[in-house]
Formats: structure tokens, C-alpha cells, sequence
């Protein structure tokens, strides 16, 4: 009964933790929203900053992956 | 490890695909053990010596298909070093050069069918990253010398609020190497269980044939992240880089 319960813990923790995707996945969105609003106003510059985008990108999605790797923690190592 | 929970009859085994076990006979791993995934790592060398000098030994004026290629990748890091680290971080272009075009290799070779995939190994990123976050370290200090300390006081923001970024700023600078290991491995893992996930659902007969659509789908979704990875990587290499030789904000 007890092993049960704190299975069922891991599962939920795991699914609250998949909850950080989402977010990041809005933090990506916002990224790359602002980055073609700027864009299209300025296209001559847009070029230059493809890189500062991928950079703010791949910041944003770290913190999403973070909360994968708890999820997988709790799934699989706990 | 937990039990597979039973998802109404279906076996969904994401996750076994990243066992590292010996190729040549026995379970047990020891230093030296050649495992699936030295076999993929090596794999990944040979591709990249195949792309490099092979590809490039007829020094063609106009360039074969493999020469193209290859002509194509050098440029594209040559840029990003020059455009986001500076002039003076050329002299670490080979470093830069070796970790995209093995980071790119070790992903698209994960793509193949059957194989295993060596970056969704913390162990094998979190060692690049290590190397990384140790060479910043090093060059930091070798140039700038106390000077290098001065990344963590940033003079732009008012001098009440200094120290408590410089606090924020040292923390963030220890997680570097973390994030950038986990940011590659994690993308790649999550990658790669998702395409097991999806291909689990072929279980069910009704909708084996949105499984395969969806598995299509995904694989196509990887080759586009096993590119951006490795170009993240870099470039989060050449922003740190960029720290160590110009630690002034």
C-alpha cells in the first residue's frame, strides 16, 4: 500500500513537472513572437540578429528542459 | 528503475534505447568496455574525418558535392565565431569548429534507425560542456588575470543593486556548464522517447496509421533539432568565450 502511494506520487509529480514544458514552451513562443514583430518593422536588421534569437531561444527552452529532466528524475531514478 | 505502467494493454519502452551495454559479449562495464555507445562516438569521428578530409583531398577549384559541404559548414562557424565572440576568438576557431561538426555528427547519426544516440549521454555533454566551462575559466584568468572577476560586477546597474547581481551573476555562472550539458542532452533524450512514444501507438490497429504519420512527423522535427543543437551548443560556447576574452559588460 505504501509502495503504492509513493508510486502514485512520482506520477504525479512527474505530470505537475511536464507543466514546465508548457511554460517554456510559452517563453519560446514570446521569443520568437517578439523577434518577427522587431523584424518585420526593421527587415534590414533582422538579418544580423538571427544569432541574439537562437541565443534567447535556447535559453528560454533550457528552463523547459529542466523541468523534463525532474519529470524523467521522478520517472525513472526515484 | 519503476515498473512500465500498463497503459490499457500497451508496452511503451522510451527509455530503452539509452542503455549503454557492451557490443562485444558480457554485461559488465568497466573502464576501458567498448559499449554501443564509444561504437556511436567513434562513429561520429569517422563521419567527421569523412566530411573533412576526405571529402575536401581533391582541394577542387571548383568544389565536389562532399568539398561544398564542407566548405559550407567552415564558413557557417567561421561567421558565427568572427560575428558573436570576435576578431581575437579566431584562434579558437579549431576548438569551435571541432565540437559543431561532432555534436552535428553524433545527432544525425543518432537518426538512424537502430542506432544509439552518445549525446543524449549527460555523461558524454556534460564532459564537452566541462571542457568548455574549463577552457572560459582558464583563458579568463590567463588574459585578464583578477580582471576576469569584473564579469560578475556589472558597472551598467546602479551601485546599490551591484552586489546582489554579482551574487546572481556568480550562481549563473557556475550553472553554465549544467545547463549547457543538460540543454543539449535533455533535447536529444526528449527526442528520442518521443519518437518511441509515438511509435508505441502503432499498437492499436485503428490508429497505427496516424502513429506512423506522427512518428514521420517527429523524425522530421529531430533533424531540424539535431542541426539547432549542435549550433546552440556553439554558439553558447562563443557567448562564454566572448566573456572570458572581454569580461567588461
Amino acid at each position: 500500500m505504501e509502495g503504492d502511494i509513493a508510486q502514485m506520487g512520482q506520477f504525479i509529480g512527474a505530470g505537475l513537472a511536464a507543466i514546465g514544458s508548457g511554460a517554456a514552451a510559452i517563453g519560446v513562443g514570446h521569443v520568437a513572437g517578439n523577434f518577427l514583430a522587431g523584424a518585420l518593422r526593421n527587415p534590414s536588421a533582422a538579418g544580423g540578429q538571427t544569432a541574439t534569437l537562437f541565443i534567447g531561444i535556447a535559453f528560454a527552452e533550457a528552463l523547459g528542459i529542466f523541468a523534463f529532466l525532474v519529470a524523467l528524475l521522478l520517472m525513472f531514478a526515484v | 528503475m519503476a515498473d512500465a505502467p500498463e497503459g490499457g494493454g500497451l508496452v511503451f519502452k522510451p527509455m530503452e534505447q539509452f542503455e549503454v551495454g557492451p557490443i562485444f559479449g558480457g554485461t559488465e562495464l568497466s573502464m576501458f568496455t567498448i559499449t554501443n555507445s564509444t561504437l556511436w562516438l567513434f562513429l561520429a569521428v569517422v563521419a567527421t574525418v569523412l566530411l573533412l578530409v576526405v571529402g575536401t583531398r581533391g582541394r577542387a577549384v571548383v568544389p565536389s558535392r562532399a568539398q561544398s559541404v564542407a566548405e559550407l559548414v567552415y564558413g557557417f562557424v567561421y561567421n558565427m565565431v568572427v560575428d558573436v565572440a570576435g576578431k581575437d576568438a579566431v584562434k579558437f576557431f579549431p576548438y569551435i569548429m571541432t565540437l559543431f561538426i561532432f555534436i552535428l555528427m553524433a545527432n544525425f547519426l543518432a537518426l538512424i534507425p537502430m542506432s544509439f544516440s552518445p549525446t543524449s549521454q549527460f555523461a558524454v555533454t556534460g564532459v564537452l560542456a566541462i571542457a568548455v566551462f574549463v577552457t572560459v575559466l582558464v583563458v579568463g584568468f590567463v588574459k585578464n588575470g583578477v580582471g576576469f572577476l569584473s564579469l560578475f560586477w556589472i558597472t551598467s546597474a546602479p551601485a546599490v543593486v551591484r552586489p546582489i547581481l554579482a551574487v546572481i551573476e556568480f550562481i549563473l555562472f557556475w550553472m553554465r556548464p549544467v545547463s549547457h550539458a543538460v540543454r543539449l542532452g535533455g533535447a536529444i533524450l526528449a527526442g528520442h522517447a518521443l519518437l518511441k512514444v509515438f511509435a508505441g501507438f502503432a499498437q492499436i490497429t485503428l490508429a497505427a496509421p496516424l502513429a506512423l504519420l506522427g512518428v514521420i512527423a517527429i523524425y522530421a522535427l529531430e533533424v531540424l533539432v539535431a542541426g539547432i543543437q549542435a549550433y546552440v551548443f556553439t554558439i553558447l560556447t562563443c557567448v562564454y568565450l566572448k566573456d572570458a576574452l572581454h569580461p567588461h559588460h
